[in-house]
């Protein structure tokens, strides 16, 4: 495979640059410890800022570091499915990133998988890992170029954070209308680390399943995801976070929102099983239909395996309660002044690890839709 | 400034007001009794149009404008203000934001003032009404009425869940406000009277503002008869306009 190396992003075409803004990529890179650019099934940036912090294409990792070998198809199952299996044929694609022991990285690293040409299978596979008393952030945005309309797209990624080490993971969808996403994910999570999974969609997309699967492994391990979802048109989007609690003191939180609109059908789901006492686990989902066409599915699960657990969940799907509205318009608000002012605010749920930049960036598109 | 022409209204299918008349002019204060489910929060809202208060005769006009059919934010526009018993939460929406919504002329200092005066600044990042308790919610809906200043206000149990204390500084800001302006406050206990110079009371029972007058009078009336004095006093009277 060949690829075209860059310098940095800036020297990304225009319209690239822009789809891949709006997933959440800085093409200027400022404040970006390392960029990794994939289009299509070509690699044409990885590279690092930061000494200690490795950004690198995943067929030049395994072949750096032979221990590799051993992460690789290790927390995934490579026969998990039909994508998977296609994923572990090949060509390899996708990035490594690694902070080594006690290294944080300055700011986050980004990782742009993007989608340039009209009907193309992107395959991915990611490795990330954390190794002890490290921190990594990734920002990592999935963007099509402007014309394009259909393609797929198979994710696999395995991340590790070691002992006392930190994961923030933050994925920003923005798929075009006729594009299958097929993420597989897990995580390893070793005695006092933490894994912080956040995910964003605010565009259509054809039909996305995913479903991350966490295994908190040591002691006082800790997982924590936060979902926005913002469904259109004729979107599918199958999603969840699975957490399996393993060992003493581990603890999960899972948070999201979900609005559909037009056509959509969103499933969303959560299965937390507690395996050991004394762990805490919490679910909550709340979901808006805001079309007679849409519909939300929400399966939460709580499975407990043990006594002496701590676990809980919160699931609220439905249309905005009218009482809301008529109470906005009480003091002023229009109809549809009210209705938009509540779902910015069911949409203002506070992420953690979210940086600052993105977050603007998803007021701003939060306001777009619904502002007044 | 506010008049209700024979009000017939149904809620649920039920119907909860006969032909309801009554007048409030500019600074007058009145007090509305009524046993549960007589129709007093049914008026309010009826007033404020909203959806599933359906007027089936009568009107309301409020500034000399016919109002019957306007959806609720217009009349909130027009200087209609509810403050309510059971406000909603609405998660996402600080009541600061709330406080922003509801502005027409007061000014960030004002708001502020405002906000410590009813003891509820350090609310003002918090979803509005989520974890409030009633008192707490009673305060924050005071807070959003003087920030909206609307013409007309109608409270709703102002006082109900509220302590001793909290009563007698929502009653005096309540009674502060009404001074300038004019409203209605409907409740069950006495005790925010002492605070509240209502210029009159009205008790709304069988569908209809049966009674009103002096404001002690009909309370002590209500306290030593129950609504049943009312219903008897009510067959009196009516027998001696036909005697």
């Amino acid at each position: 495979m060949r690829d075209e190396k860059m310098d940095n992003l800036e020297q990304l075409p225009e319209e690239v640059k822009r789809s891949a803004e709006l997933a959440g990529i800085d093409t200027s890179e400022k404040n970006r410890s390392g960029s990794f650019f994939q289009q299509d099934n070509s690699i044409l940036c990885a590279k690092s800022r930061q000494k200690g912090v490795e950004v690198l294409a995943i067929e030049q990792a395994l072949e750096k570091h032979d221990w590799l070998k051993d992460y690789y198809w290790k927390a995934v199952d490579k026969h998990k499915d039909e994508y998977t299996m296609a994923a572990a044929k090949g060509p390899q694609r996708g990035y490594f990133l690694r902070t080594e022991p006690g290294v944080e990285t300055t700011y986050p690293l980004q990782s742009c998988l993007f989608i340039g040409k009209e009907g193309i299978a992107q395959r991915v596979h990611n490795i990330i890992i954390a190794e002890e008393d490290s921190h990594l952030h990734v920002i990592t945005g999935c963007a099509v170029n402007t014309h394009v309309k259909g393609g797929s797209h198979i994710g696999i990624s395995e991340f590790y954070v070691k002992k006392n080490a930190s994961i923030t993971f933050t994925m920003v969808h923005n798929w075009a209308e006729d594009v299958d996403v097929r993420p597989r994910s897990a995580a390893h999570v070793a005695e006092g680390g933490t894994f912080i999974n956040n995910y964003i969609c605010m565009r259509p997309v054809k039909a996305l399943q995913m479903y991350p699967t966490i295994h908190l492994l040591g002691r006082g391990a800790r997982a924590s995801s936060g979902s926005i979802i913002m469904a259109k048109k004729n979107s599918l989007i199958d999603i969840g976070f699975r957490v399996f609690l393993k060992a003493e003191a581990t603890s999960a939180e899972t948070i999201s929102r979900v609005v559909a609109r037009d056509s959509s059908k969103v499933i969303a789901r959560g299965h937390l099983v507690g395996e050991v006492p004394g762990i805490k686990a919490h679910l909550e989902c709340r979901g808006l239909v805001l079309s007679p066409k849409a519909s939300i599915h929400a399966i939460p699960e709580l499975e407990a395996k043990q006594e002496n657990l701590d676990m809980s969940h919160e699931a609220a799907v439905g249309k905005i309660a009218e009482k809301e509205i008529l109470y906005l318009m009480s003091r002023g608000l229009s109809e549809d002044e009210a209705t938009s002012a509540i779902i910015r605010g069911f949409l203002k749920v506070d992420i953690k690890g979210l940086p600052e930049k993105l977050k603007a960036e998803v007021d701003k598109l939060t306001e777009m839709e619904y502002g007044i | 400034m506010l008049k209700i022409e024979d009000l017939h209204l149904k809620v649920g299918g039920k119907k909860v007001l006969n032909g309801l008349d009554l007048t409030i002019e500019q600074g007058e204060k009145t007090v509305m009794f009524g046993p549960n489910g007589a129709g007093k929060s049914s008026l309010l809202y009826a007033i404020m149009g909203f959806p599933g208060y359906e007027v089936l005769q009568g009107k309301v006009i409020f500034k000399g404008k016919d109002i019957t059919k306007l959806p609720v934010d217009q009349r909130a526009k027009l200087g209609l203000g509810v403050a309510f018993q059971s406000p909603p939460a609405i998660r996402g929406i600080k009541l600061k934001e709330m406080l922003a919504i509801c502005r027409t002329s007061a000014s960030d200092a004002e708001i502020k003032k405002l906000a410590e005066k009813l003891n509820m600044a350090d609310f003002l990042e918090r979803d509005v009404n989520l974890g409030f308790s009633g008192g707490e919610a009673k305060r924050a809906e005071l807070l959003q009425i003087l920030v909206q200043r609307p013409s007309f206000v109608m409270f709703d149990e102002p006082d109900s869940g509220v302590d001793v204390e909290n009563v007698e500084l929502v009653g005096k800001e309540i009674d502060r406000y009404l001074s300038g302006h004019a409203g209605i406050v409907i409740t069950h206990q006495g005790y925010i009277l002492n605070f509240i110079k209502a210029s009159r009371a009205c008790v709304l029972l069988g569908g209809r503002i049966i009674c009103s007058g002096d404001p002690r009078e009909i309370m002590e009336d209500i306290k030593s008869k129950g609504y049943e004095g009312c219903v008897k006093c009510q067959a009196r009277k009516g027998m001696r306009d036909e005697g």
